[in-house]
């Protein structure tokens, strides 16, 4: 996993609530057994027409989307299915953040394990940077996670909190399995303690 | 003495499993009792245990099974279900070289107990009261019905869990959802937990574990539990549980993985305690009448967009908030409906009855009962998928598939099916089904599908009306 410290981005705004990973990534695509790849096929649905070109009015086929890294959505984004190619899909395509004043469980889970950051902000906050972008698409934000700040061009800063571990994680770019693994002696006592029950 | 802080089911199994409890800068380590497997979320985990030179730590509490790309079109005359998608056909063959590679055991395409994992599991006293369950499936929530902690969890963490049989965790909230009363003639489990989520929102539970209590789920069987516990995540919940009585000792005797004997009678005292204590306070409480509850249908694209079956379609101009209203549109114009509709009598193309929401045995035998000596309407196509081979086993000895099949139904091999549309069951652009599934999210059908969430009872109505319609009507409840 690639270290995340600081992203220094332009953004894209889906202004949409409670999009569900199957519009993220639809379930025809999860028929691989690799990670790499689904970004093409990122919101496909909504990104192609029926021929498989691109539909010129979604916010990703605009030119200013094509090097922003910052995503900005509405609430509860990543509802639904659990799929991680969700955030691997989001990553392929070259996103490193997303913004949205609230992010489901799983996919937050799934996003911060895989070295995408979900960064949970107050809806007036979403709002005021989903209005900036839509003003000025070039205005690029600095996200900093040591700080957990995010800055708008004219200086302005929102906090932002992420999980301390996962944050940890995230900085280091080391997965979690490592730190998991090198608790063996402590399942190994635990299971024994449990010997018999199912 | 000491004084103990009365605690929620939650809590209780939360604590059991605890191995390492979660500090500011660590999350927890939680034991996991069980951990079940499919082919789609498990490729990549598989492969990171492969690139790190690790081993499953516990085959013996592993359990794959194959559903979700799976054909669920009738055997061929070798007896084998052909599987024509290269792709899939490369992904199930995965998960065989995976299974035997690493000793997981696994109901391979065809086999016996080939099933959606949320219904072998239980079917077969895999799933039991107290434990941790989990699979890189967000309806893992289902196995909550038996007072498990059940939960959804991702490729990443399906590769924790084969390495270290753990998972890294911060403990969530809980949420109570208050059921009293009796419901009506016609109205089922799946009618109250599309009417909850219609109420609460499909963010409504996020962060929240929901522990379902009142007299209208003491009332339900398992099954019915199941549907309930199954869609706590369509309100953001990522589990939903259900303390174990005596409806869940009596499902799980005599199950092939159940305990027998003396082991049966301890099982059953450990399981007594999984309940919550007298005074446990949740974080939230949701209280619902389920006299109230009439026959619900989803008219938009999330789980939350819920109506009771005669009522209108609800209008974007009387939202306050933009971005609801802006959802509504959406919504409205994926599904092609008019603002203030009344859905009960629209005609519809598909009808699919299946999926881990209700493919078990008593959701066939309720529309097997509204079915029979009854036509599928000429214009409809309905599909019965069984949700594993066992209750197609169970179905066919009791003669339900004949109904359908005489009715003019396809009755189809266990599987994922139409649920997810991955395996060639699919609606076409346009087209509107009723379905017994879970998800209405554009394209979730089948890309450009349209789809009413309901019953199993009002499925089989509409089947047979060839429009939307009230189940009530075929119960004699009004
Ligand atoms: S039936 Fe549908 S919701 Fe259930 S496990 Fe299969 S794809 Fe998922």
């Amino acid at each position: 996993m690639e270290p995340f410290v600081t992203l220094h981005s332009t953004g894209v705004v889906l202004p949409l609530e409670n999009v569900d990973t199957d519009q993220i990534i639809p379930a025809r695509f999860l028929k691989t057994t690799d990670r790499l790849g689904l970004g093409t096929n990122l919101f496909a649905d909504w990104r192609y027409d029926a021929a498989g070109a691109a539909k010129p009015e979604f916010v990703l086929n605009r030119p200013e989307a094509k090097t922003a890294q910052l995503l900005v959505a509405g609430k509860n984004f990543g509802c639904g299915s659990s799929r991680e190619h969700a955030p691997w899909a989001l990553l392929g395509y070259g996103f490193r953040a997303v913004v949205s004043s609230e992010f489901a469980d799983i996919f937050r889970n799934n996003a911060l394990g895989n070295g995408l950051l979900p960064i949970a902000l107050p809806e007036p906050a979403v709002d005021r940077i989903s209005a900036l972008i839509a003003r000025e698409p070039a205005a690029r934000f600095t996200i900093d996670l040591v700080a957990q700040s995010f800055a708008l061009p004219g200086g302005e800063r929102f906090d932002f909190h992420v999980d301390p571990f996962a944050r940890h994680c995230m900085l280091e770019g080391v997965d979690q399995l490592g730190y998991l693994a090198n608790k063996e002696p402590e399942i190994a006592a635990f299971e024994r303690t449990r010997a018999g029950v199912s | 003495m000491m004084q103990t802080t009365p605690r929620t089911l939650f809590a209780k199994l939360w604590d059991d499993h605890l191995i390492q409890p979660e500090s500011e800068s660590t999350p927890a380590v939680l034991y996991v009792d069980l951990h079940l497997v499919h082919e789609v979320t498990s490729p990549q985990a598989f492969s990171v245990l492969r690139e790190r030179g690790l081993r499953v730590r516990r085959t013996d509490r592993t359990l794959a099974t194959m559903d979700h790309s799976t054909p669920t079109t009738p055997r061929g005359l070798d007896g084998r279900i052909p599987v024509v998608d290269v792709q899939a056909r490369a992904q199930l063959a995965q998960l065989e070289q995976n299974c035997a590679d690493y000793g997981v055991p696994l109901f391979t395409l065809g086999s016996e107990h080939q099933g959606i994992v949320h219904v072998i599991g239980p079917e077969l006293g895999f799933t039991q009261p107290g434990m941790t369950i989990v699979c890189g499936d967000s309806h893992t929530s289902t196995h909550g019905a038996f007072g498990a902690l059940a939960f959804g969890i991702g490729t990443s963490e399906v590769a924790h869990v084969l390495a270290t049989q753990c998972l890294l965790q911060r403990r969530a909230l809980t949420m109570e959802v208050r059921m009293d009363g009796v419901l009506a003639p016609g109205v089922t489990a799946k009618d109250l937990i599309l009417r909850l989520i219609s109420e609460i929102g499909v963010g409504g539970a996020t962060g929240h574990i929901l522990e379902y209590t009142g007299s209208a789920i003491r009332a339900l069987s398992m099954e019915e539990r199941m549907t309930v516990c199954n869609m706590s995540i369509e309100a953001g919940a990522r589990a939903g549980m259900i303390a174990p009585d005596e409806t869940t000792f009596e499902y799980l005797a005599g199950r092939p993985h159940a305990p027998t004997g003396a082991d049966w009678d301890v099982a059953l005292a450990r399981w007594r305690t999984f309940t919550a204590d007298e005074g446990a306070s949740h974080d939230r409480t949701v209280v619902l009448d389920a006299n109230s509850i009439k026959p619900m249908i989803t008219y938009g694209t999330n789980p939350g967009m819920g109506i009771a079956v005669d009522a209108p379609v609800p209008t974007p101009s009387q939202l306050s908030d933009a971005s609801e209203r802006r959802a509504l549109e959406k919504a409205l114009a994926y599904m092609a409906l008019e603002p203030g509709e009344i859905l009960l009598g629209k005609p519809v193309d598909v009808v699919f009855l299946g999926s881990c929401t209700n493919s078990r045995i008593s959701d066939l035998r309720l529309a097997a009962a509204a079915m029979r000596g009854k036509r599928v309407a000429s214009t409809v196509r309905m599909l019965v998928v069984p949700g594993s081979q066992e209750v197609k086993r169970q179905a066919e000895g009791e003669g339900l598939d004949e109904i359908f099949r005489a009715a003019g139904a396809e009755w189809r091999e266990a599987g994922c099916s139409m649920c997810i549309a991955m395996n060639g069951d699919e609606l076409a652009p346009g087209q509107y089904a009723v379905s017994t599934s879970n998800r209405n999210f554009e394209g979730r059908q089948g890309k450009g599908g349209r789809t009413f969430l309901a019953s199993p009872l009002t499925a089989a109505a509409t089947a047979i009306a060839g429009r939307i319609a009230d189940a009530r009507t075929i119960v004699g409840g009004r």
